[in-house]
C-alpha cells in the first residue's frame, strides 16, 4: 500500500473526458513524477489531490484516509503541501513571516484566536523557521518583502514554506516551467537536497521529461486522462508508447 | 513597556500624551482673537474626535488587516447606540450597563452580518453590507419602531421605568462621576475646558488602541494580513479564512458598537440616520485617508474629517469676507466668490477634493505622508557625513 492511492479515478468537463480510470500508487519515502504531454490531465489530477476538484468517480485515500469532499485546508492539515506552478506565497509579508505563518498552522491547526500574544514571544516558533530559512539559504533575506524577490527566490521561498510543515506528502505542479535553464537546473538541486536530507516523498507533475529524469524513483505517463505506462525512468525514456504520446513534441 | 515592542510603545506614550494635552493642543488660540474659531478644544467636539476613532480603529482591524471593505458598518454604530438608550430607559443613567450593552448587541449583529456577507468577498461582500445596513436603517423607521422610536428617535422620558434610578443623577453619569460636568481653566487671555465625558472617552480609546496594537502584532493579526495578500497560499497553507474574517468582523463591529454606545452616553440620544450609509462611508473615508492598514492612521483620519466637518462648516461669507478685507472691494467680492464653494455649507467639497489628492498621490494617507516629510529630513541628515553606523 502506498501512502496516496488514486483507484479508478474520472473527471469530465463537459464533453471531454479530462481523466478517465487513473490509477496511481506513490509509495512513503519516493518521489514519483508524473508527466505528460499538455492537456493529458496532470493539472487536473493534482487538483483533484489537493480538494479544488471533486472526481465523477473513484477514490482518493491518503495514508488510508479519503481526501475526498475535504477542503484544501483540511487535506493540508491532514499532511499534503503543495508548490504551485507560480509561486504562491504572501507578497505583502516579510520571508520571515511567509515562513511563521505555516508555522502556527502546522501547530494550532486551521484556526486558533491568538490575538493578544505577541508573535515575537512565540520563541520556538522562530527557532524553527529561522532553521527553515537557513537551510534554503535564505536567512539574509529574512527581513524582505517577498513580492520584491525574484522569481527563483520565490520558489525557493514557497519550498521553505510548505517543507517546514514537515508535510508526509509534498506536491509539486511543473516546477520549472517557465524558468531559465540555470533557474532550472538550481530548483532540480533543491529538489535532490530535500529529497536526500529530508526523505520527502513526493509527486512531480512534469511536462517535461528531463527534468524529473534523474530526480524520480518512478515516472507515471498520462496521456489523454488515462497512464499509459508506469515505470522506472530508465525504461521510460526510450518507450514506444512514450514517445507515441509526445509525438509533435521536442521535448522526448 | 506595556507587553509592546519599543516603537510601539513610544507610538502609544505619544498617543496618551496627545490625547491627554488635547485640551491644551487643540486651543492654541486666545480667546477672542480672530484665529479662535480654528480652536477645537471643546468637549464636544474633543469627544467626537476620539469616539470617531474608536470607530476608525476597529473598522481598520477588519479592513485594514484583511482587506475586506465593509460598507455597512454605521449599522453597528447605531446599534450601540440604540442598545445604551434603552438602559438608561430601563436601568438608570449609569454609563456602564449601557456600554457593555452595546457592545453585546454590536457583536451579536456583526456575527450574524459578518457570517452572511463573509460567504463573498471584494465587491460583493461591500454590498451585501452595505445592503444588510440600509436594511436595518430602513427597518429602524419602520417595523422596529418600538424599538427605535422611528423618526423621532430614542431618548428617555420622565415616564421611563429606570429601576435603577433612585437618587441617582439625572443626567449620564460613571457612578455618580457627571459626563457633563466641566473645569475650565483660565490663563491670561487663554482658556481651556477639561470635561469629564472627554477624558472618559480617550480613555477609552487608549484602551482600544492598546488592544489594537496588540492585535497588529499577534499571530491572529499577521493570519488576517495573510488572507490580504494571499487567500489561495492561505488556503493550501492549511488555514481556514473563515473564522479568521469571521473574528476579524465582530471585533470591529464591537469596536463600532462601542464607539456607538459612548456617543449615546454623551448624549442620550439615538436616531437612524447614525445608521444610514453616509455613516459608513465617512469611517471608510477617515481609515483611507488616515492610513489603512497603519496604527495611528485611522484616529488621524478620524480627528481630520471631525475637525473639518465641525470648523471648516463654520466658515461662512462674512468670516471669509473678514479675512479679505483688506484686498480692494471687488477684489475682495470676486474672491470670496470663488472661495465660498469650499468653506461653511460647502466643506464636504473641500473634503472630497482632499480624499482625491490623498489617494492619487499619497495612496498610504496621511501617515505615508509624515513618513516622507520624516524622509526627507533624515536623508538630509545622514547624507553629508555617510558616518559607518554602530553596532546595536
Ligand atoms: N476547469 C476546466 N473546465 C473545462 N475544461 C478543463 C478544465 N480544466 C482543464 N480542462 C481541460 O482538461 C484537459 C486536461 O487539462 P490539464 O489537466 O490542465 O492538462 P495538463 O496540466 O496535463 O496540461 C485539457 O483538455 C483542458 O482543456
Ligand atoms: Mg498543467
Amino acid at each position: 500500500m502506498g501512502i496516496l492511492e488514486v483507484k479508478g479515478v474520472n473527471k469530465r468537463f463537459g464533453g471531454l473526458q479530462a481523466l478517465g480510470n487513473v490509477n496511481l500508487s506513490v509509495q512513503e519515502g519516493s518521489v514519483h513524477a508524473i508527466i505528460g504531454p499538455n492537456g493529458a490531465g496532470k493539472s487536473t489530477l493534482l487538483n483533484v489531490l489537493v480538494g479544488k476538484l471533486i472526481p465523477d468517480s473513484g477514490s482518493v485515500m491518503f495514508d488510508g484516509q479519503s481526501v475526498l469532499g475535504r477542503k484544501p485546508y483540511e487535506i493540508n492539515q491532514m499532511g499534503i503541501s503543495r508548490v504551485f506552478q507560480t509561486p504562491e506565497i504572501f507578497g505583502d509579508l516579510t520571508v520571515m513571516e511567509n515562513v511563521l505563518i505555516p508555522c502556527f498552522a502546522k501547530r494550532d491547526g486551521s484556526f486558533r484566536m491568538h490575538a493578544l500574544e505577541s508573535v515575537r514571544h512565540e520563541k520556538a516558533i522562530f527557532e524553527q523557521a529561522e532553521a527553515m530559512l537557513d537551510d534554503v539559504g535564505m536567512l539574509d533575506k529574512r527581513g524582505m518583502h517577498a513580492a520584491s524577490m525574484s522569481r527563483g527566490d520565490k520558489r525557493r521561498l514557497e519550498m521553505a514554506m510548505c517543507l517546514v510543515q514537515e508535510p508526509r506528502l509534498l506536491l509539486l505542479d511543473e516546477p520549472t516551467a517557465g524558468m531559465a535553464r540555470a533557474d532550472t537546473e538550481n530548483t532540480i538541486l533543491l529538489l535532490k537536497d530535500i529529497r536526500t536530507k529530508r526523505g520527502i516523498t513526493m509527486a512531480i507533475i512534469e511536462h517535461d521529461m528531463n527534468v524529473v529524469f534523474s530526480l524520480a524513483d518512478r515516472i507515471t505517463v498520462l496521456a489523454q486522462g488515462t497512464p499509459l505506462v508506469e515505470d522506472i525512468p530508465e525504461n521510460i525514456k526510450g518507450h514506444p508508447k512514450v514517445r507515441e504520446a509526445y509525438l509533435g513534441e521536442a521535448q522526448v | 513597556m506595556f507587553g509592546l515592542e519599543r516603537k510601539d510603545t513610544t507610538l502609544f506614550l505619544v498617543v496618551i500624551a496627545m490625547t491627554m494635552l488635547a485640551p491644551f493642543l487643540l486651543n492654541p488660540f486666545p480667546q477672542g482673537s480672530a484665529m479662535a474659531q480654528f480652536n477645537a478644544g471643546y468637549p464636544d467636539l474633543m469627544q467626537r474626535f476620539v469616539i470617531f476613532g474608536i470607530f476608525a480603529i476597529g473598522f481598520n482591524i477588519l479592513f485594514g488587516l484583511t482587506g475586506y471593505l465593509s460598507f455597512g458598518h454605521a449599522a453597528f454604530l447605531g446599534v450601540g447606540s440604540y442598545a445604551a438608550v434603552w438602559m438608561f430607559k430601563l436601568l438608570s443613567y449609569n454609563i456602564v450597563p449601557a456600554l457593555i450593552l452595546s457592545v453585546i448587541v454590536a457583536s451579536l449583529f456583526a456575527l450574524v452580518i459578518g457570517y452572511v456577507s463573509l460567504r463573498r468577498s471584494g465587491i460583493y461582500f461591500s454590498i451585501l453590507t452595505l445592503a444588510f445596513a440600509q436594511m436595518s436603517f430602513a427597518l429602524a423607521y419602520s417595523v422596529f419602531t418600538p424599538l427605535t422610536n422611528g423618526e423621532t428617535g430614542l431618548q428617555v422620558y420622565t415616564s421611563d421605568p429606570q429601576y435603577l434610578l433612585g437618587n441617582g443623577p439625572n443626567v449620564t453619569h460613571l457612578f455618580g462621576l457627571e459626563m457633563r460636568s466641566t473645569t475650565t481653566l483660565h490663563l491670561g487671555n487663554w482658556s481651556f475646558d477639561f470635561g469629564v465625558g472627554y477624558y472618559f472617552c480617550a480613555i477609552i480609546m487608549l484602551i482600544s488602541f492598546y488592544v489594537a496594537i496588540r492585535i497588529f502584532r499577534s499571530p491572529f493579526g499577521m493570519m488576517l494580513r495573510a488572507i490580504k495578500s494571499n487567500q489561495t497560499r492561505m488556503n493550501y497553507t492549511g488555514l481556514n479564512k473563515r473564522p479568521y474574517t469571521l473574528a476579524a468582523f465582530v471585533i470591529s463591529g464591537m469596536y463600532a458598537g462601542l464607539a456607538g454606545g459612548l456617543l449615546a452616553c454623551m448624549d442620550p440620544l439615538a436616531g437612524a440616520e447614525r445608521m444610514q450609509w453616509t455613516a459608513s462611508g465617512e469611517v471608510v473615508i477617515m481609515t483611507i485617508l488616515g492610513g489603512a492598514g497603519t496604527l495611528i492612521g485611522p484616529i488621524l483620519g478620524a480627528g481630520f474629517i471631525k475637525y473639518f466637518e465641525n470648523i471648516f462648516s463654520k466658515i461662512n461669507d462674512g468670516v471669509l469676507h473678514s479675512w479679505f478685507s483688506w484686498l480692494p472691494d471687488g477684489i475682495e467680492n470676486f474672491v470670496v466668490k470663488v472661495l465660498a464653494p469650499f468653506f461653511g455649507e460647502g466643506w464636504s467639497l473641500s473634503m472630497g477634493l482632499m480624499f482625491m489628492l490623498v489617494v492619487i498621490f499619497l495612496p498610504g494617507g496621511l501617515v505615508e505622508g509624515g513618513r516622507r516629510i520624516g524622509a526627507m529630513f533624515g536623508r538630509g541628515k545622514a547624507d553629508p557625513a555617510p558616518a559607518p553606523k554602530p553596532a546595536e
